[in-house]
């Protein structure tokens, strides 16, 4: 197992390397620092001195190939530096944009696997009766909705009209529970759909299995077969379609979190787009695909401790 | 000279899509999966919904201009070529909305009109076009790049695979929204970007799922009797391994279609949409954001664009399905 783990590390690199390749063609290639230093100046026409200026003071003005090499070894170590826009050190920001960004996604995720499982069982037990259309059109309906016309309108009926929740905004400690709760709604809401639809296709595959038959012919009842026998074996499609949702809790902590002005990393990106600040966002490119890789692993992990018949080797 | 050649385009378009059509449906496979699909009414609302939106982008994309000067108007705006109002007006009423003393309207709006006093109909329709050229034009560009990378892959093999798959497994283990805010922030804001941007992220999935395709069919006994037989790679992929992909390329395609229309919403949120002049429902979803703090509330913005990105969206996964089931029925569990 931990040699297992530790080759899967070894394959992490590179593609790490990949990654940092891309993120240096994108941002030194098609896009010279010169055009990031005029888009963050505030001069209209900043002249030629003003650019180099600006070049120095952000660590720029190197020649490409040693530019390659302090950009490759930065990332690869980590080392983000200091912020285009405001000259702050970012890892200072994500250190304090961990936490509150770790409650909203491990909330979203962990609702939204609970419930789209329980949807999915529900669907599944009342197999080819209308409780079972209903939730499959329901599901179809959720996916065709936009996710900000999700978050708009929520936050809109919740939170304006009905008045249950803080409409927008951010508190560390015990309260901060009370802000969560309204993104963390309708970020669940956004993915059951899709997940419930996709989970029910799951548990029918089991359905069909020999071993269903076996349980039936020996007269267990449906709803343990249901609940003991299929969902344990549906255990691993579920774990695998749970890594296929860490982008979608980026995209969920992106949107949600400076809809909500909530302090997190997804919060900081947006800013970071607004600001036309290259550094951070190439930082974030770069954590992100780091959270992802690690999510990867951590699933093969889960399938064996899930599986006894799956050794990692 | 211009109008003509940029009229030809879509005008083009619709004649290399029929005639596609009409040819696939002249083999037995397309011909019987139209068969199933024509018995399931669902399937065919949500096809004529379809075609409905299409004809709209299409009016949209025939324009000409009056003298040399002015900009050329499409056949949607010379239907609704009535002066703007001057600010918002809630639907069909005949005063401006909104202010101390209301002004009254030059004509009634069915949907009402938005700051800039356009008519909100109007700029609903507008978003039509936008969308289905992100749709479409991200799979131009997406589907052929994955089909030959992967089938390359997956039919030769050894080194060229390699290459291939550490290609899309970088490009993928980037989440896919970071990726396009680090390509549009690079690229800028505009809708061949997007297209380009989504198009970059899109394809790797395409690109997997032709590439294993790739391998199941060169395994099996016709690819080896072409083999055999004398006939040259490039002739064998062609000709023989790509009409045995294009049904599962066709499912994937028609089901990608409707989450590239509503990236389009989430990224002109992020401010990386297209750009602000170009009508889109995203832009529009976006505008509404601060209407719905107003009291009294203006909805009608919201409402319409995102009814109308509803509907496309839930025909496309509706169709999506139907033939899914209607080009391979075993796949319907």
């Amino acid at each position: 197992m931990l040699r297992y783990l530790l080759r899967r590390v070894l394959y992490a690199v590179p593609v790490l390397l990949g990654v940092s390749l891309a993120t240096f063609i994108l941002f030194y290639g098609i896009f010279p620092p010169e055009q990031i230093a005029r888009r963050n100046l505030s001069a209209k026409n900043p002249t030629s001195q003003q650019i180099q200026e600006w070049l120095v003071a952000h660590d720029y003005n190197h020649p490409l190939p040693q530019q390659f090499k302090k950009h490759m070894t930065e990332l690869m170590l980590l080392r983000f530096g200091r912020s285009d826009s405001t000259g702050e050190e970012i890892w200072t920001r994500i250190k304090t944009g961990a936490g509150p960004s770790t409650i909203i996604a491990g909330l979203v995720f962990t609702a939204s696997l609970a419930t789209r499982l329980f949807f999915a069982l529900w669907s599944a037990y009342f197999r080819a009766t209308y409780v079972d259309t209903w939730i499959t059109l329901v599901s179809v309906f959720l996916m065709s909705v936009v996710y900000i016309v999700l978050v708009i309108a929520g936050q809109y009926l919740m939170g304006k009209v009905l008045r249950l929740f803080p409409l927008a905004g951010y508190q560390s400690g015990w309260t901060a529970f009370r802000f969560a709760v309204l993104p963390v709604i309708i970020g669940v809401i956004s993915g059951l759909g899709g997940g419930t639809r996709l989970f029910r296709t799951f548990m029918l595959e089991e359905m069909n299995q020999d071993y269903v038959r076996t349980a039936r012919a020996k007269g267990v009842p449906e709803s343990r077969i249901l609940f003991v026998h299929v969902l344990k074996n549906a255990a691993i499609p579920i774990i695998t379609s749970t890594v296929l949702a860490i982008p979608a809790l980026m995209l969920g902590s992106l949107v949600l979190e400076s809809f909500f002005g909530i302090p997190g990393l997804g919060s900081y990106t947006v800013d970071a787009i607004n600001a036309q600040d290259f550094a951070v966002v190439r930082a974030m490119v770069f954590l992100g695909t780091l959270l992802y890789i690690a999510g990867a692993i951590l699933t093969d992990v889960c399938y064996a401790l899930a599986d006894p018949r799956i050794r990692l080797e | 000279m211009l109008d003509w050649l940029s009229n030809l385009f879509p005008v083009l378009v619709v004649v290399v899509g029929f005639w596609s059509v009409r040819r696939a449906l002249r083999q037995p496979l397309w011909a019987e999966a139209w068969r199933r699909l024509k018995a399931n009414r669902l399937a065919l609302i949500a096809l004529s919904v379809i075609g409905v939106y299409a004809l709209v982008g299409f009016c949209d994309s025939i324009a000409w201009r009056n003298d040399k000067n002015a900009n050329s108007l499409s056949l949607i705006d010379r239907a609704f070529s009535r002066p703007a109002e001057p600010t918002y007006s809630a639907p069909l009423a005949n005063k401006t909305f909104g202010e101390p003393t209301p002004r009254a309207l030059q004509g009634r709006h069915l949907l009402g009109t938005d700051g800039t006093g356009q008519d909100v109909v109007y700029l609903t329709l507008k978003g039509c076009r936008t969308a289905l050229i992100i749709g479409g034009f991200t799979l131009l560009i997406a589907t052929p790049l994955a089909l030959l990378l992967g089938m390359l892959a997956g039919y030769f093999g050894k080194r060229v695979d390699d290459a291939v798959q550490y290609t899309y497994t970088v490009l993928d283990s980037i989440p896919n929204i970071l990726l396009l805010i680090a390509m549009l922030l690079v690229l800028g804001r505009g809708l061949p970007q997007l297209c380009v941007a989504l198009g970059i992220t899109s394809w790797v999935g395409l690109c997997r799922l032709a590439r294993g395709e790739t391998l199941k069919h060169r395994e099996r006994e016709y690819v080896r009797a072409a083999r055999a037989l004398g006939i040259s790679h490039g002739r064998i992929l062609m000709h023989h391994i790509l009409p045995n992909l294009l049904p599962i390329i066709v499912i994937s395609v028609t089901l990608g279609f409707s989450g590239l229309v509503l990236s389009e919403a989430i990224l002109s949120y992020l401010q990386l949409g297209v750009a602000a002049g170009t009508g889109s429902w995203g832009n529009m979803i976006d505008a509404s954001r601060l209407e719905l703090a107003r009291d009294p509330v203006i909805w009608w913005n919201l409402a319409a664009a995102s009814a109308a990105l509803f509907i496309l969206v839930l025909a496309f996964n509706l169709f999506g399905d139907a033939l899914r089931d209607a080009i391979d029925p075993r796949l319907n569990s």
